[in-house]
C-alpha cells in the first residue's frame, strides 16, 4: 500500500497535489518528520503564519533569510516535485539548480530515509497551510553573495545521498533502539550542526559517530550561545546525565542537573518535546554510546563543600563571592545545588564548566526563560543582570561559579564580559510572556 | 444597556472573575467538556512580568502604591458605621485591599491555607447543643453552612495538593501521625509537603506557648516548603523566606497563586478563553427572571458585549459578587429593618488585633525573614475547642505568629513602642528598638453575623460606569469585642513565658468604631451566603442561587459568618464542592440541586 503510494507520487511528479488528497496518517507522520528535523526553528517566525520563512540570521558575511516552504505556488515551494523537494533536503539544490546556503543542514538531512522524505513531502503540500509570503533578500556581502562557489562547497563537503545510504547499511548496531537514535541525532535532528565544530570553511568536522572524537564534542556559538559536548565527558558532556535524564530533558527541557537554555530552547520547544518517548529513548541510548573526546575528559566531577562551608561561615572573602551570595543563592543556593528540575544547580552543571564560558556570561547578562513544554506547562525566569552588574562583578561571579563545589573552569576576565555584552541585543522582549 | 449591545457567540460557561475562584472552576468545567470564558476586569499578570526580581520587590510600589490591588478610581465600596449614618466611599486602600488582574486577590494573598473547622460549618447547632438558644445575644444572624467537615474533606485534600500547601498533620485517617494541631480533624491524606521551617520568633513563640500549656502547631502554608508538581503538572519553586508575600508576586514562584498553579495549564486547553480589561456589570436574566443567560460587560476598549452562555458562575471578591446579584437582581435583597430578604446579609469581617512583644536587646528577633502564610499558632481559643460558658461570647480566634517579613518602610511607619516620640533620634532609637528586637502576635478571631452589619446598593454614590456602589454597614460589636479581650489576655500570658521586656497587648476597644483608615485584613465575609433555609441563605449548600438555578457564586460570600481561619482554603474547597456536584449532577440534569 505505502511502496504503491510512493510510487504514484514518483510517476506523478508535480501533480502530485492534484491526486487525491494523502490519508491523515501520512500527513501526521510527515509533521512528526517535520518536528523531529525542527525544520520550524528557522522556517517560522514565532507569531507568524507556520514555514512562512523570513527568520533572518545574522553571519559576519551578512544576512540570510529564511525562505517560506509553505506550499504557495509562487512564494513557497508549491512548484516543487517530490524529486526536487528531496534533492533540495538532501543534496542542498534548489528547483532552480542553484544551491542552498549551508545554513540549511543538508549534509545531515543527507541521511533521511526515502519514506521520511515522502511523508515530509505529502505534510508540506498537504497539511501545512499555502502562504503568500515574500521573503526578504538575502544580504549577504560579495563573494559569499554569489551561489556558485557554494556549488563547489557543496561539492567538497556534502555527503553523497547514495553513499551515505550505503554508508547506513553498513553499519551494524546490536540494539535497534541505537540504530534508531543514531538516525535521528545524525539525520532529522541535525544535532551536529550546532553541536559539532566546524572548520574555516564551515562544514562540520564531522558528521557521524563513526567520524572521530569531534563529532557532538561542542560547538561554535549560535546566536551567542555556545552548544555544550554532547560526548560522555564526565564534567563538560554529557557523562552524568543517564538515559532517563536526557528522556526528560528532551521532553520538558528540564531535569535534575540542569535545564535548557539559547537555541536549546527552540529545539525542544519545535522538536523534542512532540517526540515519542520512545524516540526519545532512542536518541539519549544512542547518546549514551559516544564515549568522551579525549580519555583525559572521564576525570569525574565530585562535590566539594568547601566553598559552601565558607559561605555558611559567613566568609564572602572569595572572589565573587558576595555577589553570588547576593544575587545568585536566592535561587541556585549557596551549596549550588539549587532546586533541581525548577532552579538548575551549577554545582558540577556541564555548561559552568564548558571551557568557553560565552554562555554562563551570556545568560547572567541576559537571563533565560525555561519555556513550558507539553509535559512541562511551568515556565520559568531568570532575570538578567547586564543592567545590575559591571563587567567585572560579572567577570567575579562567573569566575566564582566556575571554580566553586568542585567545578573547575578557568577564570573569566572581564574583557570575556566585554565582549559578550557588546553582542547583547539592545533589548530583549519576550517572544510571549509566559503564562505562570 | 443590553439592548444595543454587541452579543458574542454562545458559550457553556462564562466565569466573572480571575482569581482562585474562577480559575478552580473553570478548570473543572474544561475538564468536563465545557467551554469556558472566563472575565477579568484587570490586567493580565505573570511571575514574568510582575514578578521579575529584583524590580517587582519594591515595597513602595506594591505596598504603598498598591500595584495589584483594585483600581478604586473606578469602583469602590462606600462604608458606614450604622444605618443613621450617611456612607462615603473607600476612596484610599487601607483597612482591607481587595485585588484586581488575573489571579486576583490570589496573586497578592500571604499564602496561609486553612481547612475549617468542624464546628465552625455548624456553629449555630454546636452552640445551641453546649450552651442553649438563649447563649445567642440578641442581633446575631447565627447560622450553619449546610456542608459538613466530612464532605468537604476530599475538597479540602483537593485544594491543598494544587496549591502544594506546607504542613504537619495532626491526624490522619484517624491516627495520630505528627505534631500537628491537636484541634483539628482527621484528614485523609498528610500535606503534600513538609511544614515550613519555624523562624526565630516562631521557634521562641513555639516554645513559649508549650510551656504554658498550649498546643502550638505550623502554619499551613501554601509556600512551597520546597520544589513541588502539582496534579496539575504545574512547578513551584521554594520559598526562601525572602519575606515578599503579601502584595507581591512570588520571583521564586513558591507563593500558590492561580496564576502559578492553575493558569499555566488552563490556558493552554483549548475550551478555555480568558479575557482580561473586561468589567462584568450584569448577570442577564430571562424574562421571567429564573435563568440567567449570559453577563453584559464592558471590554478593553469599553464597547458594551454581551456574552451568552448556559452557565454563569460569580467568583468575583466576595463583595463584588454581592453586588453584581444585587445589581442584576438574583435572589431578594436583605432588608435589616424586617430582617428579610437574603442577598447583603450577614455581611462580616474578620477580628484581627495585633500585640507586640520586646525581647532582650540581646536577641535579635530577624523580622526582615519570613514567609506569608508560615508560623507558629495555638487554637486552644479558637472555635468551640474551649469552653464559652463561663465567658459569655460567641467565637474564637487562633493566635499566632506569623512574621511574614518586616520591610523597611513599614517598620519605619510603625514606629516604636507606645510613647516614643515621633521624631527625633528618640523615634530613631525606638523604631531601631522595635525592628530589631520585638515580634508580633496576633489574635486572628472571628466576627459574627448581626441583624444591623450588612451590605446594600448605595443611593447615592456611583462608580465609573454609572452604576450604584455597594454599601457597607459595619460595626463592631460587643460579643466580639469580649472574645478579643479575652484571647488577648492569653497572649500576655505567652509573652510573659518568653521573657518579654516589654508587652504592648492590643485589645478591642467598647464604644470604639470600626476605622477604615488603618489596615487590619482583607478577610470579608458573608452578604450572600449558603446555607439549607432559602429564608436567611441567598445560596443553598451547593453554592447554587435558590431563585435563578444555573447562577453559581463562589467565594467567602458564602460564610455565613465570620471564622477564626483565614478564608482562601475554605473557599478553594468549596468550589472544588460545588465543581464536583455540578458535574455529577447538574450538567446532566440542570435544575435545583436543592429544594
Amino acid at each position: 500500500m505505502l511502496a504503491s503510494a510512493i510510487l504514484a507520487v514518483t510517476v506523478c511528479g508535480p501533480s502530485a497535489r492534484a491526486q487525491e488528497p494523502a490519508r491523515d496518517d501520512v500527513i501526521a507522520r510527515g509533521e512528526y518528520v517535520a518536528r523531529a528535523a525542527d525544520c520550524a526553528a528557522c522556517h517560522s517566525v514565532p507569531g507568524e503564519a507556520p514555514f512562512a520563512g523570513g527568520m533572518a540570521f545574522h553571519l559576519p558575511t551578512g544576512t540570510l533569510y529564511a525562505p517560506n516552504i509553505t506550499p504557495d505556488r509562487q512564494t513557497g515551494i508549491g512548484q516543487y516535485s517530490e524529486a526536487e523537494f528531496s534533492r533540495a533536503l538532501r543534496r542542498g539544490i534548489r528547483r532552480d539548480g542553484t544551491t542552498l546556503y549551508p545554513a540549511m543542514p543538508y549534509p545531515s538531512y543527507a541521511r533521511l530515509t526515502d519514506e521520511d522524505v515522502h511523508v515530509l513531502y505529502v505534510y508540506f503540500m498537504q497539511g501545512v497551510k499555502p502562504v503568500v509570503h515574500v521573503v526578504a533578500q538575502d544580504g549577504m556581502s560579495w563573494p559569499m553573495s554569489m551561489r556558485w562557489p557554494l556549488s563547489i562547497w557543496r561539492m567538497l563537503y556534502a555527503p553523497d545521498p547514495k553513499a551515505v545510504r550505503q554508508d547506513m547499511d553498513r553499519r551494524t548496531f546490536a540494539d535497534p533502539l541505537v540504530a534508531r537514535g543514531s538516525y535521528l541525532v545524525e539525520g532529522p535532528g541535525h544535532c551536529g550542526a550546532c553541536h559539532t565544530p566546524r572548520a574555516l570553511t564551515m562544514q562540520e568536522k564531522a558528521l557521524t559517530a563513526e567520524d572521530g572524537p569531534l563529532y557532538l564534542s561542542g560547538g561554535d556559538a549560535v546566536d551567542g550561545w555556545r552548544p555544550v559536548s554532547l560526548r560522555g565527558e564526565n564534567r563538560t558532556g554529557l557523562g552524568r546525565w543517564n538515559e532517563q535524564d536526557i528522556v526528560r530533558f528532551l521532553a520538558t527541557g528540564r531535569m535534575p542537573l540542569g535545564a535548557a537554555f539559547g537555541g536549546m530552547t527552540d529545539a525542544i520547544g519545535h522538536g523534542t518535546q512532540h517526540m515519542t518517548d520512545e524516540d526519545r529513548l532512542a536518541i539519549a541510548r544512542y547518546l549514551k554510546t559516544i564515549s568522551p573526546a579525549a580519555p583525559a575528559l572521564a576525570r569525574g566531577w565530585t562535590y566539594d563543600p568547601a566553598v559552601t562551608d565558607a559561605l555558611h561561615a559567613g566568609d564572602v572573602s572569595a572572589r565573587g563571592a558576595r555577589a553570588y551570595v547576593d544575587s545568585c543563592a536566592a535561587c541556585h543556593r549557596t551549596d549550588g545545588h539549587g532546586y533541581p528540575t525548577t532552579f538548575p544547580p551549577l554545582a558540577g552543571n556541564p555548561v559552568v564548566m564548558d571551557p568557553k564560558p560565552d554562555s554562563l556570561i551570556r545568560i547572567v547578562l541576559e537571563g533565560n526563560t525555561l519555556r513550558a513544554t507539553r509535559q512541562a506547562p511551568s515556565a520559568f525566569v531568570m532575570p538578567g543582570f547586564a543592567a545590575r552588574m559591571d563587567d567585572s562583578t560579572v567577570a567575579d561571579t562567573v569566575t566564582f561559579i566556575r571554580a566553586a563545589w568542585g567545578n573547575d573552569a578557568p577564570a573569566v576576565t572581564v574583557t570575556d564580559v566585554a565582549r559578550i555584552r557588546r553582542t547583547l541585543s539592545p533589548e530583549h522582549p519576550p517572544v510571549s510572556v509566559p503564562m505562570n | 444597556m443590553s439592548d444595543d449591545a454587541r452579543r458574542l457567540h454562545p458559550v457553556d460557561v462564562v466565569i466573572v472573575g480571575g482569581g482562585w475562584a474562577g480559575s478552580i472552576m473553570a478548570k473543572e468545567m474544561t475538564e468536563a467538556g465545557r467551554s469556558v470564558v472566563m472575565l477579568e476586569r484587570g490586567p493580565y499578570r505573570s511571575t514574568a512580568a510582575d514578578g521579575a526580581y529584583p524590580a517587582s520587590i519594591d515595597e513602595l510600589e506594591a505596598n504603598f502604591r498598591y500595584k495589584l490591588f483594585q483600581d478604586l478610581s473606578k469602583n469602590t465600596v462606600t462604608i458606614r458605621n450604622n444605618s443613621q449614618q450617611t456612607a462615603l466611599p473607600y476612596r484610599r486602600m487601607a483597612a482591607f485591599l481587595p485585588g484586581e488582574g488575573v489571579g486576583g486577590a490570589g496573586l497578592h494573598w500571604s499564602g496561609v491555607h486553612f481547612r475549617m473547622p468542624p464546628d465552625d460549618l455548624r456553629l449555630r447547632t454546636r452552640v445551641i447543643e453546649k450552651y442553649g438558644a438563649k447563649f445567642i445575644p440578641e442581633g446575631m444572624n447565627l447560622q450553619d453552612y449546610g456542608v459538613s467537615y466530612e464532605e468537604l474533606e476530599p475538597f479540602f485534600d483537593k485544594a491543598e495538593k494544587v496549591f502544594g500547601t506546607s504542613g504537619e498533620a495532626y491526624m490522619v485517617k484517624g491516627q495520630v501521625v505528627g505534631k500537628g494541631n491537636v484541634f483539628s480533624p482527621s484528614r485523609s491524606d498528610h500535606f503534600p509537603l513538609p511544614a515550613l521551617k519555624d523562624v526565630y520568633t516562631a521557634h521562641l513563640f513555639r516554645k513559649a506557648a508549650e510551656e504554658v500549656g498550649f498546643h502550638p502547631y505550623s502554619l499551613p502554608a501554601a509556600n512551597a516548603s520546597r520544589q513541588y508538581i502539582n496534579p496539575y503538572g504545574a512547578q513551584m519553586g521554594p520559598c526562601n523566606f525572602c519575606g515578599y508575600c503579601s502584595g507581591y508576586a512570588c520571583y521564586m514562584y513558591s507563593k500558590a497563586s492561580p496564576n502559578v498553579n492553575i493558569l499555566p495549564v488552563l490556558r493552554r486547553h483549548p475550551l478555555f478563553e480568558l479575557r482580561a480589561g473586561c468589567h462584568v456589570l450584569k448577570v442577564e436574566l430571562d424574562a421571567d427572571g429564573r435563568r440567567a443567560t449570559g453577563v453584559t460587560y464592558t471590554d478593553p476598549d469599553g464597547r458594551v458585549v454581551t456574552q451568552p452562555a448556559e452557565m454563569v458562575i460569580l467568583t468575583a471578591f466576595q463583595f463584588h459578587n454581592v453586588r453584581l446579584m444585587l445589581l442584576s437582581g438574583i435572589g431578594r435583597p436583605y432588608d435589616p429593618v424586617h430582617n428579610e430578604g437574603v442577598v447583603g446579609r450577614n455581611f462580616v469581617y474578620q477580628n484581627v488585633t495585633t500585640s507586640n512583644v520586646w525581647l532582650d536587646r540581646s536577641i535579635d528577633t530577624n523580622q526582615y525573614i519570613g514567609a506569608g502564610g508560615g508560623g507558629v499558632a495555638f487554637d486552644d481559643f479558637n472555635s468551640e475547642n474551649f469552653d464559652h460558658g463561663p465567658l459569655g461570647f460567641v467565637g474564637g480566634s487562633p493566635v499566632w505568629v506569623n512574621q511574614a517579613g518586616v520591610k523597611a518602610i513599614a517598620a519605619a511607619r510603625s514606629g516604636g513602642p507606645p510613647g516614643t516620640p515621633r521624631w527625633g533620634s528618640a523615634w530613631k532609637a525606638g523604631v531601631i528598638d522595635t525592628y530589631r528586637h520585638s515580634l508580633r502576635i496576633d489574635a486572628h478571631g472571628a466576627n459574627m453575623a448581626y441583624r444591623d452589619v450588612y451590605l446594600d446598593l448605595d443611593p447615592t454614590w456611583k462608580d465609573a460606569y454609572g452604576q450604584p456602589l455597594l454599601r457597607m454597614t459595619f460595626d463592631w460589636k460587643d460579643n466580639d469585642i469580649r472574645m478579643n479581650r479575652y484571647v488577648v489576655d492569653r497572649i500576655g500570658d505567652v509573652a510573659k513565658a518568653m521573657g518579654a521586656r516589654r508587652v504592648n497587648l492590643t485589645k478591642r476597644e467598647f464604644g470604639k468604631p470600626f476605622d477604615t483608615r488603618q489596615y487590619q485584613t482583607t478577610h470579608l465575609g458573608g452578604g450572600a451566603v449558603m446555607g439549607n433555609d432559602p429564608g436567611t441563605s441567598a445560596l443553598n449548600r451547593y453554592l447554587q442561587s435558590w431563585d435563578v438555578h444555573n447562577v453559581f457564586v463562589i467565594g467567602a460570600n458564602a460564610f455565613p459568618q465570620g471564622t477564626g481561619y483565614n478564608p482562601t482554603g475554605m473557599v478553594a474547597a468549596l468550589a472544588y464542592w460545588a465543581a464536583h456536584h455540578i458535574r455529577t449532577t447538574y450538567l446532566s440534569h440542570p435544575g435545583p440541586l436543592a429544594g
